[in-house]
């Protein structure tokens, strides 16, 4: 009997350790929150995949996070925002060439009770300042990620260090660590600010009471950039089928697909590749 | 926000419409928790009953470290795990990252002092009746093993069915080292956080009343199990 059982565990460790799936094809891609949540990789790699045969594993992290994840070998491609950290990335041997691949925008998003009084407002560096001064919540991703570089460049810009804020009576800066959904369900629970990029807003379900308060400036300017990482650094990398994805991201068909991808009827990403400098 | 019908709904057009994605990703919840208990099983079912009938020096503090270790914080394996699989760790050349087979090895990790614990204080409190008369047929400790671990193995499924609980509300390991990939790495639990993330609130919660359900399920065909099986012994 004691051995039937035994038997039978076997049977079934053998039965659900199985994979199901067959080996495949594939590249790991590591890449942001706001080009999954926003629902760009479920349009684009369909396509790729279609044409290629490759499959696309995307795992999504912080810009911060991701460009880690590629410095230890554990992706074969990079496609993340925050151009100055993809440049020391490459810099530092760990990516072959950058490409910039599309642009949207960062918005601040704010609750409709607006505290600070900063809607309409037009000019992101006098808002910030109004939020400081007043004291108003404001919610920090706090996580190293592209959007987070980008909200703490604006914040050096209007020469504040809301971490001073952290402690205080006020309080009003709270880093939260987490990601851009993450940050707009808090905003949303706290009717607090937040700095979010377009895309992620724009698809964002759980927006309440939250709107846009302040778009449109030059300097909420949001560029993505892909990189193939370096073979010689990680020789297990899969650099031709990795390449094929950079390549087909640049090409004229992966930009079209790009500008192809609208919720509700909104255009999220614009593709940028042959722009100089981008 | 949401209202109170909506993760219902939500819950029951996944079901109904029996989604392909939906289906995998509880197919691979199921395969990855079960295949991380039946490791477990596997080896902390024998260890937990040889540390219940033997006696060695340390054998008080290691007992004392076992259970201390049901406490594992998930996430902490999760990193303890990622940094050992990723490429650049001492395990990195099996190339497990990201992988189902990583959050196997790391489910089995939670969910083995939680058996060895149970099993071995099952084990001890049999084996504290039946010492004698084993003895008395000529069975030394390492000889009854068998017998003590069939015997107890009622209660052992609970010990198990404790294991598999871990396992399936567990979030914070497989999400490192899964790292929540679509279609590949995409459990019940990290498809609830990705979906929280998205502001998806009912679909989230929708997931979870799934979730719930299948423990609910396991749970029953266990205790079910059990129940004829013990009529039968009897």
């Amino acid at each position: 009997m004691l051995r039937w059982f035994g038997v039978l565990i076997g049977a079934f460790c053998l039965l659900t350790g199985q994979p199901t799936q067959a080996q495949e094809r594939f590249i790991t891609v590591a890449s942001t929150t706001s080009t999954q949540d926003s629902g760009l990789f479920d349009h684009l790699l369909p396509l790729f995949t279609q044409k290629t045969g490759i499959q696309v594993r995307v795992v999504a992290q912080g810009t911060g996070q991701a460009l880690d994840t590629a410095r230890r070998g554990d992706a074969d491609v990079v496609f993340v925002h925050a151009k100055a950290q993809e440049q020391k990335f490459v810099e530092d041997g760990f990516g072959l060439k950058r490409f910039a691949v599309m642009y949207n925008d960062f918005v601040l998003i704010g609750p409709a009770s607006d505290p600070a009084k900063i809607n309409g407002v037009k000019d992101i560096a006098t808002a910030l300042q109004t939020i400081a001064e007043k004291g108003a919540p404001f919610v920090s991703r706090g996580d190293r990620s592209g959007t987070h570089a980008a909200e703490l460049a604006l914040w050096k810009a209007v020469g504040i260090d809301p971490a001073k804020s952290q402690g205080n009576t006020q309080n009003w800066y709270r880093e939260i660590g987490q990601g851009m959904g993450a940050a707009l369900n808090t905003a949303m629970a706290m009717e607090a600010y937040v700095l979010s990029d377009r895309a992620t807003w724009l698809s964002f379900k759980n927006k309440g009471t939250l709107q846009i308060s302040v778009e449109g400036d030059a300097r909420l300017f949001n560029q993505y950039g892909v990189m193939l990482v370096n073979p010689a650094k990680h020789p297990h990398v899969k650099a031709k089928d990795g390449q094929a994805f950079v390549d087909w991201l640049v090409s004229a068909e992966g930009q079209a697909a790009i500008g192809q991808y609208k919720i509700d009827g909104k255009q999220l990403f614009f593709a940028n590749a042959d722009q100089q400098g981008a | 926000m949401i209202d109170d019908a909506s993760p219902l709904i939500a819950a029951l057009a996944l079901i109904v419409r029996l989604d392909p994605a939906f289906l995998g990703i509880v197919g691979l919840s199921l395969r990855v928790t079960l295949t991380a208990v039946c490791l477990a099983a596997l080896i902390g079912l024998p260890l937990g009953a040889l540390l219940a009938v033997s006696r060695f020096r340390g054998r008080l503090a290691m007992i004392v470290a076992i259970n201390a270790l049901m406490g594992l914080p998930p996430v902490v394996v999760g990193l303890v795990f990622f940094l050992l699989l990723s490429r650049s760790g001492p395990l990195g050349g099996f190339g497990l990252l990201f992988t189902p087979s990583a959050m196997i090895i790391a489910q089995a990790s939670l969910v083995l002092p939680i058996v060895i614990a149970l099993t071995r204080q099952t084990i001890e409190d049999l084996w504290a009746g039946y010492r004698e008369y084993l003895q008395s047929i000529g069975m030394g400790p390492k000889e009854a093993i068998g017998t003590l671990l069939w015997d107890a193995r009622f209660s052992l499924a609970t010990a198990l069915l404790a294991g598999f609980g871990r396992a399936t509300a567990e979030v914070g390991a497989v999400l490192i080292v899964g790292g929540n990939i679509a279609g590949v790495t995409r459990m019940m639990t990290t498809a609830i956080a990705l979906e929280t993330s998205k502001g998806d609130l009912a679909l989230a919660l929708g997931l979870g009343i799934i979730l719930v359900g299948i423990t609910l399920l396991v749970n029953a065909l266990a205790f079910g199990m059990s129940r004829i099986g013990v009529r039968h012994a009897g």
